[in-house]
């Protein structure tokens, strides 16, 4: 019985979330004492097909066919379930990536395995179990939850793991499913993806900026600090739903749940339902002139004061530290 | 047109998570249960879709008889009938697997879930009920256009978006965008009551995951204030003490 861990390509590239989730399907390998192959879909150069020997990947299944270049997940779900099958594995790992939301729950109900998605944690399995500690109540709680079916699919939520390499010696093979007709209904006619922004969900660093800011003409020092960091840009629930930012910077209970490194809060008071989605970040930073703000009962550094004037005298800060 | 929509219960967004126990339960005591938020987006969109007689909205809940308030609540903000499937809703595999059992039997042109539930953050039974009823699945969508037969969907990608169209029955799951949420008006409170709320049984299936424990984030130490006039000093503190930048 092997690991197989799925490798989501964009435009023919890994991200550091897919190298993460190789590296945790390894530390299951180990784990249990046996291999790990990796999966891709699409077309990757044999160079970056290797790289992700260097996190412990010893095989690496390769699909090229034109009809699937793009993400369709009814057509990705049975080609990794078919690659499970052809591998024996009785792990399969992903990432928790907006497509890995889409695939894994498909890729569980074929091979009749249970989920878990959202883990942050190595499976625990003392006493012949297998658990896995998981995000619930939006970030409020954890769910160590029990797998007992047979096969099992994990999406690793992104940052929760970290990247560790394991040279690993790699094969590449060639692997060609067939592909149902029916399983292409869905067509993707355009793909829209910003290249020169960091994207939240992955984001090593957030600046995130709440109803203190008082109007969206006054994010220009927001995303200035944020470009100097190499940080994504997040807002609160009102400021999304006021549009002065889009619906996909809002970080939250009903937004998006983040846990990067660095996340700093500029004129957002931390609200419970804001507080859910961000008190996974590892370092947290609040800025707010309200010194009775609750955010500052969960943050690490704190500086009570405007952010008009604070956020440019740390620009210029950050500036000088840069050199 | 007849669109299926799938609601959970959770605790309302305000709630203070606490468990009982030896923190194996949610403490329930005192808690506020809603329409799970991307629900209502969900439910609202399929309302705006049906609107003007264009069709009917059917909405579906796996729960128990605690959970008809707040079926009763999708029903005052627009929903035309409601069907519980009485069951503990024990995991995502279970609902999805409930709620497909169902569909079989009846002729929906569309499912619509929301991304996720807040409760367990399983965004899991849309793309699973696609699964089981071997239909396309759109996960995380923030625009949906229906012409009658065929579907243009704006779904969520890291820093951007995927257009994608689907002719024939789908399924897909709701984000922030899609619709505004709908709020119920008196007319609506009122004619909710009336409306019929069918209860099924549910089906036999094996569990493939239970809850062990549950446990709460650790509380971080005392915020360390840098004064407003010199942020240099939260630079140095993130570079050499928190080692972040």
């Amino acid at each position: 019985m092997s690991v197989l861990v799925y490798v989501e390509q964009v435009d023919g590239k890994f991200k550091k979330s897919v190298f993460e989730a190789v590296s945790y399907a390894k530390a299951i390998a180990d784990q249990k004492s046996t291999n790990l192959s990796a999966i891709s879909i699409g077309n990757v150069e044999e160079s970056e097909l290797k790289a992700l020997g260097t996190y412990g990947a010893s095989k690496v299944l390769q699909v090229s066919n034109d009809q699937i270049k793009d993400f369709i997940n009814q057509a990705y779900a049975s080609v990794i379930a078919e690659a499970a099958k052809s591998e024996s594995a009785d792990i399969v790992v992903l990432s928790n990536s907006f497509s890995g939301k889409g695939l894994a729950p498909r890729i569980a109900v074929k091979l009749q395995a249970g989920l878990i998605d959202g883990a942050v944690e190595l499976p625990n399995t003392e006493g012949g179990k297998f658990a896995v500690k998981k995000t619930a109540f939006s970030g409020k709680a954890f769910a160590i939850t029990e797998l007992t079916s047979e096969i099992k699919v994990i999406a690793l939520n992104p940052n929760a793991f970290g990247v560790k390499e394991n040279a690993t010696e790699i094969a590449i093979e060639t692997f060609s499913p067939e592909i149902k007709p029916t399983d292409l209904n869905a067509i993707i006619k355009e793909i829209v993806r910003a290249t020169n922004k960091v994207s939240l969900p992955d984001a090593e660093l957030v600046v995130s900026a709440g109803r203190g800011l008082k109007g969206p003409e006054n994010w220009g020092m927001i995303e200035e600090l944020a470009n100097l960091l190499g940080a994504a840009t997040a807002c609160s629930k009102p400021v999304s739903d006021a549009d002065w930012r889009p619906h996909a910077e809002h970080v939250g209970q009903t937004g998006i749940a983040i846990s990067p490194n660095l996340y700093i809060a500029i004129g957002i008071s931390g609200a419970i339902q804001h507080l859910a989605g961000v008190s996974s970040s590892k370092v947290i930073v609040v800025i707010n002139k309200d010194p009775e703000a609750p955010f500052f009962k969960v943050a690490d550094y704190g500086i009570v004061g405007d952010a008009f004037e604070v956020v440019p005298k740390l620009i210029e800060a950050l500036k000088s530290h840069k050199g | 047109m007849k669109i299926l929509v799938c609601i959970s219960n959770v605790p309302d967004t305000t709630t203070k998570i606490t468990f009982t126990s030896d923190n194996t339960q949610f403490n329930t005591a005192g808690v506020q249960f809603i329409v799970n938020p991307y629900d209502e987006i969900a439910l609202s969109k399929a309302i705006e879709l049906c609107d003007g007689g264009k069709g009917k909205v059917t909405v579906v809940n796996v729960g128990e008889s605690q959970t008809d308030p707040t079926i009763r609540k999708a029903l005052a903000i627009g929903a035309d009938d409601a069907v519980r499937i009485n069951a503990f809703p024990r995991d995502a595999y279970f609902v999805a697997y409930q709620i497909a059992e169902y569909a079989k039997t009846q002729d929906f042109d569309m499912i619509l879930c929301g991304r996720e539930s807040i409760d367990y953050n399983g965004a899991q039974v849309a793309a699973m009920l696609g699964e089981f009823l071997d239909l396309p699945s759109i996960s995380i969508i923030k625009k949906l256009e229906y012409d009658g037969s065929t579907a243009t969907i704006d779904r969520e990608i890291e820093g951007g978006k995927e257009v994608v169209t689907v002719t024939g029955k789908f399924v897909a799951s709701c984000a922030e965008g899609t619709a505004e949420p709908k709020i119920p008006n008196m007319r609506g409170i009122m004619s909710a009551r009336s409306k019929p709320l069918e209860v099924i049984e549910a089906k036999d299936l094996a569990a493939v995951s239970n809850i062990q424990k549950f446990e709460t984030p650790p509380s971080r130490g005392a915020v360390k204030l840098i004064p407003s006039d010199d942020p240099s000093k939260l630079i140095d503190l993130l570079h050499q003490e928190a080692k972040v930048i």
